[in-house]
């Protein structure tokens, strides 16, 4: 009989102070803000290339990483501006990235798919689904090592499940009892197909259970619901308790990739107003309200997101392009 | 024999195992790691992993990127095409695609069975479709001796460094004794000294061409034979002077021939002006036929550059030496 971990529902929420809540909410008005505008720059044709916006997504990054340490390691994806922003990250530097210069957090040479600060813990943002699953377990195996404390979280989407790499990662992280939380963030689009086209089991919780993994289900809109499972995780994952695997249900309000000129997949209208309904930012918003916070101090924070990001835009076109020596530079370590 | 010999793999395990103890981050995994490194570190350092080449690799990936510096043991080359994304997408891209804000210094170690009558899929080298994917760096080792030197190298490289060992190279030993300072990865090795050929050999290929050199010397025909010991990166600079000198060139590489490392050496040649007009004869060849390895010794030998093909070719190459010698006569 296959012995299951289910996390405890009935360990002691998160409660944040009202000021931690205010900090959740100006992470994930950051992150809409800075996407729409993306969205907004490669429309216009500013920003080229394609870009990932993870709108509709914000509260399963705040979430986790609201968890994490500095020194925790994060595993990123093509949809990853939020996880950066949530890690940390100087949207400037960020942007600077999707623009192309030279003061871009990989000098131009990474972009919208591979912007990583590897100063905050970051092991890189990856085109490719379900590579960040094996880094991640290596990343954790390394902390174990070297008897840090550390944990490495893994971001990654619901198409990345029927890839060779999760299951083996599933493997190995629980075989070896490795620190790594698996996030994932089950947005209901694998590129453009639901979960029922692709998926067999019901859950990805019931894939991960049947590795003997802890798991747990949680609503990827509400943040402190997302940050209640991500705190019972990584404090598992710091005592020496192995690997967790976090469902956050959550959909992705805009389309997979934009090129320019694309267009969003076909959407049921119901399912997509029901989920307007369900906003992560609006959610926390009426909980903050209820709390008694002014309008006032929620109008604030968003004005505040705006100038964050007007300002990282600024900071962008004035930014050098790379010199284009720099192509050549950095592909081995001297 | 001088002293006490080492078998190739006791002598290369033992580089790793000295490795390890001078250095705490060396770490080692794959399928069935070699025992006398799992007794003397233990199951951590030593890891025995699942039959799971993507895992494994992107493993690597991770802990060299958080400061460890793992070798993987695919085992054999085949086996890393499981793993083909993590090598390509990731090992290869990770540290100039995020700008160089992070080293990942990995050995990846594997075996190609070559002339060992292990068939199509165990046969194949594949050290030019991974010089292609580019941020790889390349040693394939000639002998045990060298192998020692490429995978103390290798282990020291803040970059990932595939290794990739000839199977034919399980017989050869090497002496116990304290090596010389090795000279770096992407330095070649001029193994003969000749004046009317050049012959540049990759891997196994290095024993056949020093035996056809000794015999094409008996016939006339003096054989330079060079040892490019890696092959990312290649020292062009070692295999252009020495062409320059002999006005003749034979490569033999045991892959097959479209996109080869043989291809790539020749073009090295023609595109250098100070070569390409030092030629005498057109450059040639001698890699595996264009077919996927077969089983049977008979099929796989008439495939595979073998010695007497070498000096065959080297002859062909050299045909006015021998008219000049015979004039002399």
């Amino acid at each position: 009989m296959m012995n299951v971990a289910v996390q405890d529902r009935a360990a002691p929420p998160w409660e944040p102070a009202q000021t931690e809540q205010l900090e959740l909410y100006r992470q994930l008005q950051l992150i809409r803000v800075f996407d729409e505008t993306v969205l907004e720059l490669r429309t216009a044709g500013e920003v080229e290339g394609v870009v990932h916006p993870y709108i509709g997504e914000e509260a399963v990054a705040v979430g986790a990483c609201s968890q994490l340490r500095p020194d925790d390691g994060l595993t990123s994806t093509h949809r990853g501006h939020g996880h950066c922003i949530a890690k940390g990250a100087d949207p400037k530097r960020m942007m600077a990235e999707l623009f192309g210069r030279r003061d871009g957090y990989c000098g131009g040479k990474g972009g919208s798919m591979h912007i990583a600060d590897f100063g905050i813990g970051m092991l890189g943002a990856n085109g490719i689904v379900a590579a960040g699953l094996p880094i991640a377990c290596g990343a954790a195996l390394s902390y174990r090592m070297t008897g840090s404390d550390r944990v490495a979280v893994c971001m990654f989407g619901e198409g990345a499940v029927g890839a060779g790499p999760f299951h083996e990662s599933m493997n190995i992280a629980q075989l070896w009892q490795l620190p790594v939380v698996f996030v994932c963030e089950n947005n209901g689009w694998a590129v453009a197909s639901p979960p029922e086209q692709i998926l067999a089991p019901e859950s990805v919780t019931a894939l991960a259970a049947g590795y003997g993994m802890a798991v747990e289900q949680v609503d990827g809109n509400d943040v402190l619901d997302v940050g209640s499972a991500a705190r019972r995780a990584v404090a598992r994952a710091r005592a020496g308790g192995g690997a967790t695997l976090i469902e956050a249900v959550t959909y992705r309000m805009v389309g997979h990739a934009y090129r320019g000129g694309d267009v969003a997949e076909q959407r049921d209208a119901k399912l997509l107003e029901s989920w307007r309904q369900r906003d992560p930012l609006l959610r926390l918003a009426a909980r903050l309200r209820r709390d008694g916070v002014d309008e006032s101090a929620l109008d604030a924070v968003a004005a505040a997101a705006r100038t964050e990001v007007d300002e990282a835009v600024a900071f962008a076109r004035n930014s050098p392009y790379p010199e284009v020596g720099d192509a050549l530079k950095g592909v081995f370590a001297a | 024999m001088n002293g006490t010999q080492l078998s190739y793999a006791a002598a290369v395990d033992g580089v790793i195992a000295d490795e390890m103890r001078a250095d705490e981050r060396v770490f080692c995994m794959g399928t069935s790691p070699p025992p006398a490194l799992v007794s003397e570190f233990g199951p951590e350092r030593a890891r025995t992993t699942p039959i799971a080449e993507s895992a494994m690799t992107g493993m690597a990936i991770g802990a060299a990127g958080s400061g460890l510096r793992p070798i993987v043991l695919w085992s054999c080359v085949n086996f890393s095409f499981v793993a083909f994304d993590q090598v390509v997408n990731q090992a290869a891209r990770i540290r100039y695609m995020f700008g160089g804000q992070q080293d990942f210094p990995i050995v990846f170690r594997a075996r190609y069975l070559n002339g060992t009558r292990s068939a199509a899929q165990h046969s194949q080298t594949a050290y030019a479709l991974y010089a292609h994917a580019g941020g790889l760096k390349i040693a394939v080792p000639s002998d045990a001796g060298e192998a020692v030197d490429l995978m103390r190298l290798a282990i020291r490289d803040p970059n990932p460094v595939l290794f990739f060992e000839p199977d034919r190279l399980a017989g050869d030993t090497v002496a116990a004794t304290e090596r010389a300072e090795p000279r770096p990865l992407g330095r070649a090795a001029i193994r003969r000294e000749g004046t009317d050929v050049t012959i540049v050999a990759i891997g196994y290929m290095v024993p056949l061409a020093l035996r056809a050199a000794h015999r094409l010397a008996a016939t006339g025909v003096s054989a330079e034979v060079i040892d490019p010991r890696s092959l990312v990166p290649l020292d062009a600079d070692t295999i252009r002077g020495s062409v320059q000198r002999t006005g003749r060139l034979l490569v033999v590489d045991e892959s097959m021939p479209a996109c080869s490392m043989a291809s790539e050496i020749v073009t090295a040649v023609v595109e250098d002006t100070a070569s390409c007009s030092a030629l005498r004869a057109a450059p040639r060849r001698l890699c595996t036929e264009n077919a996927p390895v077969p089983f049977s010794g008979v099929l796989e030998d008439f495939v595979l550059p073998g010695e007497d093909r070498i000096f065959e070719m080297a002859r062909e190459l050299s045909g006015d030496v021998l008219e000049r010698a015979a004039s002399f006569v």
